[in-house]
């Protein structure tokens, strides 16, 4: 009897460890169709786009399996065909330029334009904030090719713009915005406005206006309160919505190709046009990936800004 | 404004004088009245915003209506495209197709995030609870022309070992992506509900099994309707991985949309864009309301 005493503790902590365990493996099992799925059909096939990179276009699309860094070289230079220099793939740096030009651009509009409206709906009656919100929430629901298209009637030649305009007589001749980046550029505001709002308003829900009243008691002008209070206790929400808003912009694809037509291309168009007429593929793959880099380092940033002012402001 | 802040309101006429001739005029105080919430020009830039939200949405469901064959010159009100649209064998395929693919994703993918949310919430921490996270959520951070195609390679390697090329395909892609979009409101649901309850049942000799079917399940129900609406209507919205991953004859209906904006465009598109637009408002309104209802 002695000598089983000590060991009671231990076998009810190899019980409980065991129930633990069992416990861990059922929420492993109950995960595993949802782990499956994903692992299938979003993130396994990545790993197949890397391979790809690294392997030789066929004649007619597709891959032959043959490895090659050609690829990766073509994503920035071209070689010329007659005397073999290599120069820049202007073609390439230019689509990659306006789209973080453009995604840039789309990012500060939508903050300028997203950041008052959060402010208005954050602050209304408790009511009718929901029905503000509602209304952000449609057109955010609402489908992406309906919403450019909307777009596009407004910007065409015959458009609403360009309409008023004539009929108010400040121009004579219809303004060419379609096919323009101004063209990708207010679509794509358009399009990734309410990401902005929306994450906005959150962090602005949270605002305690109480910090506010000080900074007036403490003779802070409206501008001073809004630039020294306000947009530093709201900066989780600035940077969420800017990640929100710029990380889609980048991949665009369907706003450049209905407003920007056949000739302003951005990243997406491009990656799309390898597997199509372009029928390089590995070069299709290798532009994937860097637009898969340049995504990750952007949420990188986030991750870093928002744990930061997390430890500031709890 | 002034009845929402009205705790907060201050008047700045706290001087003896000046407070005097503030009281004498209700009017002049109003002025003088001044509201901490208030920022110059915020409510204009917002109301400016909220008409730019809707003018091009607002035009798009009038011309839907025009009974000439334009969409920019208003020739009168008609149904005519609407019954146009109706009569169009390829709207009419297209869209079937639409609503099969998005029924069996939105099925699938709530059952399977049903799943992952029961096993990833309510728990104490434990090793792979993270990252069981991150990977049911990684959907959301690619950007959507890189999974297309992956896809494309993936499943044209597949094509050719197998030789089926059915709506599979499709339905499992659309299936991944809207898992996240499900498992979100589950896990919301989840995570503010009451654990007595479940413990009460357990009290009263209840197994593990009838418990969940005969307290947690219902409990959980409008977290499970909320996430089956999202990856509904975010299945239906899908463009650029469907283009992307389909076979030939495989349209759906946003993808017929995008190969005739090429083409001369009649009201009809803005026939079948105002049913889409009616169907997610309808979506989206019902959403809003089970949400509320929590709360």
């Amino acid at each position: 009897m002695a000598l089983d005493t000590p060991s009671l503790p231990s076998r009810a902590a190899e019980i409980a460890a065991e129930a633990d365990r069992r416990e861990i493996r059922s929420r492993w099992l109950l995960s595993s169709p949802a782990l499956f799925i994903i692992l299938f059909a979003a993130t396994g096939p990545l790993l197949i786009v890397l391979i790809f990179s690294f392997l030789t276009p066929g004649d007619y699309g597709g891959i032959v399996w043959k490895p090659s860094s050609h690829a990766w070289f073509q994503v920035l230079f071209q070689k010329d065909i007659f005397d073999d220099t290599t120069t820049f793939a202007d073609a390439h740096l230019s689509i990659l330029w306006r789209s973080v030009k453009l995604s840039f651009l789309t990012t500060i509009l939508a903050l300028i334009f997203g950041f008052p409206t959060a402010y208005f709906i954050a602050t209304r009656a408790e009511k009718s904030r929901d029905i503000w919100l509602f209304l952000i929430t449609i057109p955010f629901w609402t489908n992406l090719l309906i919403r450019t298209f909307a777009v596009q009637e407004v910007i065409r030649n015959e458009g609403i713009i360009n309409t008023v305009l004539i009929k108010l007589g400040i121009i004579s001749n219809p303004i060419q915005i379609m096919f323009t980046d101004a063209a990708i550029l207010m679509g794509m505001l358009y399009v990734y406005l309410p990401l902005m709002v929306l994450p906005l308003y959150a962090s602005m829900e949270k605002l305690d206006f109480r910090l506010v009243e000080a900074g007036y008691d403490l003779y802070a002008n409206r501008f001073q309160v809004l630039r020294r209070v306000i947009i530093p206790l709201v900066k989780p929400g600035i940077i969420a919505g800017s990640i929100l808003v710029f990380i889609p912009s980048l991949g665009a694809y369907v706003t450049p190709r209905v407003l920007g037509g056949g000739k302003n291309m951005m990243l997406g168009n491009l990656i799309e046009l390898q597997f199509g007429q372009g029928r390089n593929w590995p070069l299709g793959a290798a532009l994937s990936i860097t637009l898969m880099a340049i995504v990750m380092v952007a949420l990188m940033v986030y991750v870093r800004y928002a744990s930061r002012s997390e430890a500031r402001y709890g | 404004m002034a009845s929402a802040s009205a705790e907060k309101i201050h008047g700045r006429a706290q001087s003896g004088d000046r407070a005097v001739f503030a009281q004498a005029d209700v009017k002049k105080q109003r002025t003088i009245n001044f509201s901490i919430k208030r920022q110059t020009g915020f409510g204009a830039i917002a109301l400016f915003c909220f008409i730019l939200l809707y003018v091009p949405i607002v035009t798009l469901v009038v011309y839907s209506f025009n009974s000439g064959p334009s969409i920019a010159v208003w020739e009168g009100f008609s149904w005519r495209w609407y019954i146009a649209a109706w009569n169009n064998a390829q709207i009419v395929e297209t869209s079937t197709r639409s609503f099969v693919i998005a029924t069996f994703a939105a099925i699938v993918s709530t059952i399977a995030a049903t799943m992952a949310a029961l096993a990833t919430t309510r728990t104490k921490p434990y090793r792979g609870l993270n990252f069981i996270y991150a990977f049911i959520n990684q959907p959301l951070m690619v950007p959507e022309i890189v999974t297309g195609i992956a896809l494309l390679i993936f499943f044209a390697m597949i094509k050719i070992w197998t030789g089926y090329t059915g709506l599979a395909y499709l339905i499992a892609a659309h299936t991944a992506f809207c898992i996240p979009f499900a498992y979100l409101p589950i896990r919301a649901r989840l995570e503010n509900m009451d654990l007595t309850l479940e413990r009460a049942a357990a009290d009263l000799y209840a197994t593990p099994w009838m418990t969940f079917r005969k307290v947690t399940l219902p409990l959980m129900w409008p977290g499970i309707i909320a996430g089956l609406m999202l990856a509904f209507v975010v299945s239906l919205d899908d463009v650029v991985i469907t283009e992307l991953v389909k076979s030939g004859g495989q349209d759906t209906l946003p993808t017929y949309m995008l190969g005739q904006l090429r083409r001369v465009v009649t009201p009809e598109i803005n026939a079948i864009s105002s049913v889409f637009l009616l169907i997610s408002i309808i979506i989206v309104t019902l959403f809003f309301f089970l949400n509320r209802k929590r709360t």
